[in-house]
């Protein structure tokens, strides 16, 4: 579904991302680690098209990016749910409003999807809150409320920055159930993360493969974990 | 979708699509007020523009047609030139009729200058003879050769010589009035790119998170297009309105006063104003989409 390969990113001078080449099948789940600076974000913004790779190619659902229109990237974007490391909420609309916003952005939203919301926001904890701003939110609500919207468009795959980045290690614990459970209904999981222990634990319950950047490349990294 | 589908899904707006983008303050008025501004000063633009073109037919049709012969004789001659003038002028082709205009009538038309009792018959008026052509027009420098050989104290006045340089001058008046109309779109324009252009820049971060749950570009414009039309027709509403009244309480231009027909809208012509506060909104339009979708492309 997504699928880079020799992949290569700079933001001007020298490379940060060399000759990485990686692929997300349906029911795939994947651990993407590497120090702080290493470009975890940036290869996850190759993955939605956020940015375009300086070389090699980057194909989504069987296209290339570099010959994808606009309007195909946004129609793109609507099937990859993406958990944005700051979750990037619309600061003036309700909670309820910011998770159904892909919804509303691709015209789907109406009484049918309303029952789905609010069964979502059940789901990930946060009936209660759901009138409030985001601003209001504690950390952990925030990040469950982007992990909430960023599968509202039941996307094929679902890509995670550092969702459990501020989050107490129950939450995280609950959050990564969460996406276990999303990855088990044959959906593609990519999570960029420097939390070990989340690791560990979810090794227990899916096989997740992990992938390590180091020296601007990609590894997989194996037993030690 | 058709134009129209897009029409009136644009008109009938989206409540949720509207929401996206958070209300924006004071800026609003600022685009409200400009658009006010502007569609009052072009209510005047038009208003001048159609009066001039008024008074500019006026002058060519109507005076076109009418033309003066005066003579000024000795005493003794008067009636006998009188006489062979008017003789000429019924023989000439293209002339439907001629009239001795009697002295009431004369006095009348020196009244104003000299004061109800001027003696008119002790002094040496000049005759007039008012001639009015037919259809077909007459050869009025062969009409002015005769009248030399056998009336030399007749003059021949068509006026021309006064009326063109006064119709020139009310077409230029009316091209003047067409270009403000112009410039006055364009500045529209213009203010409202720029304001736009703030909206867009203040709500960057609202842009790229919709951009980021796969809002289309159109969507996102869409959203600042339809609130930047609303209130430019809002605000030109108000501003026609506004000159509209103003024009329809200009004092009225009487009989004496009658050379300047007086700025204002006649007839049908009161229809033309209301189609400014639409122009407003459609100016609006286009130049919010074109801010709008150039900001969108600097952003994935």
């Amino acid at each position: 579904m997504i699928e880079l390969e020799n992949v290569a990113h700079s933001y001007g001078g020298g490379e940060l991302l060399s000759d990485v080449s990686l692929k997300l099948v349906p029911g795939s789940f994947h651990f993407l680690t590497g120090p702080s600076g290493a470009g975890k974000t940036t290869l996850l913004k190759l993955c939605y098209g956020e940015l375009l790779p300086t070389s090699g190619r980057v194909g989504l659902f069987g296209r290339d990016l570099r010959g994808m229109s606009r309007d195909d990237i946004a129609r793109t974007r609507q099937r990859i749910g993406v958990v944005h490391q700051d979750c990037a909420f619309l600061d003036h609309l309700p909670l309820d409003e910011n998770v159904a916003l892909p919804l509303t952005v691709s015209g789907r939203a109406g009484l049918s999807e309303e029952g789905n919301l609010r069964e979502l926001l059940a789901w990930v904890g946060l009936t209660a809150r759901a009138n409030a701003l985001p601003p209001e939110l504690s950390g952990g609500e925030r990040q469950r409320a982007a992990l909430a919207r960023a599968v509202i468009m039941a996307p094929d795959v679902i890509l995670a920055d550092e969702p459990t980045g501020n989050v107490d290690w129950e939450m995280s614990q609950r959050l990564l159930t969460l996406l276990v459970e999303l990855n088990k209904m044959g959906k593609a999981v990519l999570i960029a993360t420097h939390d070990l222990a989340l690791i560990r634990a979810a090794k227990a319950q899916v096989a997740a493969r992990v992938l390590r950047i180091k020296d601007r490349r990609l590894h997989l990294a194996g037993a030690e974990l | 979708m058709s134009a129209a589908q897009r029409l009136r899904v644009l008109l009938a707006g989206d409540r949720q699509a509207d929401r996206v983008v958070p209300p924006t303050g004071f800026t609003v008025w600022l685009t409200v007020f400009t658009a006010a501004a502007m569609a009052f000063l072009a209510v005047f633009a038009l208003a001048l523009s159609l009066a001039t073109g008024r008074l500019a037919d006026r002058w060519s049709e109507a005076l076109a047609r009418t033309a003066t012969v005066r003579i000024s004789a000795p005493e003794g001659q008067m009636q006998a030139q009188v006489a062979a003038v008017m003789e000429i002028l019924r023989t000439t082709p293209g002339i439907a009729t001629a009239r001795v205009l009697p002295e009431a009538e004369q006095r009348a038309l020196l009244e104003p200058w000299f004061g109800p009792d001027l003696p008119v018959a002790q002094l040496p008026v000049p005759q007039l003879i008012e001639v009015t052509e037919d259809g077909a027009g007459y050869d009025a420098a062969g009409l002015r050769l005769r009248l030399a050989g056998e009336a030399p104290g007749a003059v021949f006045d068509d006026h021309t010589r006064w009326r063109r340089p006064l119709v020139r001058a009310a077409g230029r008046l009316r091209a003047l009035g067409m270009i403000s109309l112009g410039l006055i779109a364009l500045a529209t324009a213009a203010m409202i790119t720029l304001s736009a252009k703030a909206a867009l820049a203040a709500n960057a971060r609202v842009i790229a998170v919709l951009r980021l749950v796969g809002a289309r570009d159109v969507y996102i414009a869409r959203a600042f297009v339809r609130r930047f039309a609303g209130r430019a027709l809002q605000g030109a509403g108000a501003g026609t309105a506004l000159g509209m009244v103003a024009i329809a309480f200009l004092p009225e231009a009487d009989a004496a006063g009658g050379f300047l027909t007086g700025l204002g809208f006649a007839g049908a012509d009161w229809a033309l104003p209301l189609l400014i506060p639409p122009a407003a909104a459609f100016v609006a339009f286009w130049a919010t989409r074109a801010a709008a979708l150039r900001v969108l492309r600097e952003i994935t």
